[in-house]
């Protein structure tokens, strides 16, 4: 047991290390030159992801999945987007570990440790779809600033652990309470010990829900490092920022939680849509609260060739943030008709959709098949980019493959 | 005779046992005369990290090699103002996150003070042109439209 915890001490070490520990000397190090342990880390084996993964950025550490890995139900870690805003904590000892509940609007502030969470509090587990508020990006013009993710930055794998509604009671909340806001271990870009490198939240409502969830465990196990490692606080449907990583404080708000990417143009999008590259005021900007409907073919790969005559099966994911998916299409005929798809319902509220259609294509050819959803409320994925924003958030365009049929 | 052999054995033992005793006395009182001396342990602390800056080449690989007109260690391409950019832009954030963006002079003008604002970027001074004329010059925006076709499409032959 004690060398078992001695080596995972030593790997967490190195681990920091390569991620960029303090350098001893390293005002000593002449300008331009890194270290070599600091040039090639290898991030898919630092964090046990697929080699078919995407690195986006590397300080801090942004890594996406392409649509053929999502093929999974559950999204098991090496095939799960990494969005880090600023540096993965260091020398973490879980047995020691504590959540603080404060705020204005707390009854009585209280800590409790991981054990005293599991001892105290039921337990849950329930599959939950997290998306990056960027996610797709890179299809925005003008370009929106930040990460340019495709596709990829979206996951649903299985979380275990106790409702932060049950602590936040336990706790008590003020009638005044209007918000929560997490704080993480995550260290700034800047290593200025007095910057948090987000810090966000959510309204009471969900941060009430039976689904949002301080969470210890991820498909069975441990937390990966990467992904919030010992606790997480887990809202899904929301941007995934919502779900901050490695928190150990939970503040109750009077006011709108004002954290690092609350305001300005982070994670905000024009209360009124825009002409693209219209420039936006600050007070003429909104929250995002639930993502849109959305989906992905995860099976084939784009780009398959099949003989004429052949029957073509697709299958994916779709979801709609706080909604359920109730109807998914597909067409190979860039939208001018539409094919219904099966689709299954949710595992739980919150979890991602399986969809399967199977494709007759008429004749030879090149051809594209779209994928469209739409929510409980009517709303379907556009063919284009949705509503141009400053930051390039909400694309939910329909997933589009490339097959031919030679 | 048997006897004799078992009484030489335990004195053999009985002094190995002292010796030993003594020597740990000894070192035990070296280190601990030592730590009185020097109880940050500061001459063994010293000794290492220095020797290794020798080691550290200036014109290393990983310095500021060029290759094919790409700076190795950043990525970025070879031109005015990228040295100014390599040591301004890649100290908190990865050169891939500059890469990636591409932006007009206003918005990397407001890109910049947002880093000053919030992230602890220092006053850039007169390279902040230089940087930003790099930038402009060598990432420009590329015309997307509404929705771009479907590039870079590997074919392989489906097998089910």
């Amino acid at each position: 047991m004690q060398r078992r915890k001695f080596i995972k001490r030593a790997t967490l070490a190195t681990f920091s290390g390569i991620i960029g520990s303090e350098i001893v000397y390293g005002l000593n190090i002449p300008q331009g030159y890194r270290p070599l342990a600091l040039q090639e880390p290898d991030p898919f084996k630092l964090f046990g992801k697929d080699a078919e993964m995407v690195v986006l950025n590397d300080k801090p550490w942004n890594m996406e999945a392409q649509a053929y890995l999502l093929d999974d139900r559950v999204t098991p870690n090496a095939k799960m987007f990494l969005r880090n805003n600023g540096l993965v904590p260091e020398n973490i000892d879980a047995q020691k570990w504590t959540l603080t509940i404060d705020g204005e609007s707390v009854v009585a502030k209280k800590s409790y440790t991981i054990q005293e969470l599991k001892a105290n509090f039921k337990v849950f587990t329930y599959q939950l779809t997290l998306e990056c508020g960027g996610n797709g990006r890179s299809e925005f013009d003008p370009p929106a600033k930040g990460n340019q993710w495709t596709i990829g930055a979206v996951s649903c794998a299985k979380w275990t652990g106790v409702r932060l509604r049950d602590v936040l009671e336990d706790a008590g909340i003020k009638d005044d309470a209007v918000y929560i806001g997490y704080h993480g271990a995550d260290i700034h870009l800047s290593r200025n010990p007095d910057k948090e490198s987000i810090s966000r939240g959510a309204p009471m409502a969900k941060a009430l829900q039976d689904e949002t969830l301080l969470a210890f465990q991820m498909n069975g196990k441990d937390i990966p490092l990467a992904h919030g490692y010992p606790l997480r606080l887990i809202a899904g449907g929301w941007p995934a920022s919502v779900s901050g990583k490695w928190v150990n404080r939970i503040s109750i708000r009077n006011k709108v939680h004002d954290g690092a990417k609350m305001g300005g143009t982070s994670y905000r999008v024009p209360c009124n849509t825009v002409a693209p590259g219209e420039k936006v005021a600050d007070e003429d900007m909104c929250i995002i609260e639930s993502m849109p409907v959305k989906s992905l073919i995860t099976y084939p790969k784009s780009g398959a060739m099949l003989p004429e005559g052949k029957k073509l099966n697709i299958r994916g994911h779709a979801w709609a943030g706080e909604l359920e998916v109730t109807q998914m299409e597909y067409s190979i005929d860039f939208g001018a008709t539409w094919q219904i798809c099966s689709i299954e319902k949710p595992v739980n509220r919150l979890a991602w959709q399986h969809f399967s259609a199977e494709v007759d294509f008429p004749k030879k050819g090149y051809y594209e098949i779209w994928a469209k959803a739409t929510d409980s409320q009517g709303v379907a994925q556009p063919m284009l980019l949705p509503g141009w924003n400053p930051k390039g958030y909400l694309n939910n365009a329909c997933h589009r493959i490339a097959v031919k049929v030679t | 005779m048997k006897n004799f052999d078992n009484l030489k054995n335990d004195f053999e033992r009985a002094r190995r046992v002292v010796i030993l005793a003594c020597t740990v006395v000894v070192l035990s009182s070296l280190l601990l005369i030592y730590l009185i001396i020097d109880p940050r342990l500061s001459a063994f602390k010293n000794a290492a990290p220095q020797s290794e800056m020798v080691d550290i080449p200036l014109d290393n690989d990983n310095n500021d090699t060029i290759e094919n007109g790409i700076h190795v260690r950043t990525g970025f391409v070879d031109a005015p103002g990228m040295i100014e950019t390599v040591q301004n832009c890649t100290n908190c954030h990865s050169s891939k996150l500059v890469i990636q963006n591409r932006m007009n002079a206003e918005r990397w003008k407001a890109t910049i003070q947002w880093m000053q604002e919030t992230q602890n970027l220092w006053d850039l001074g007169k390279n902040e042109e230089v940087i930003i004329n790099y930038l402009v010059t060598n990432y420009p925006p590329k015309k997307k439209g509404r929705r771009e076709g479907l590039g870079d499409i590997e074919w392989y032959t489906l097998k089910e």
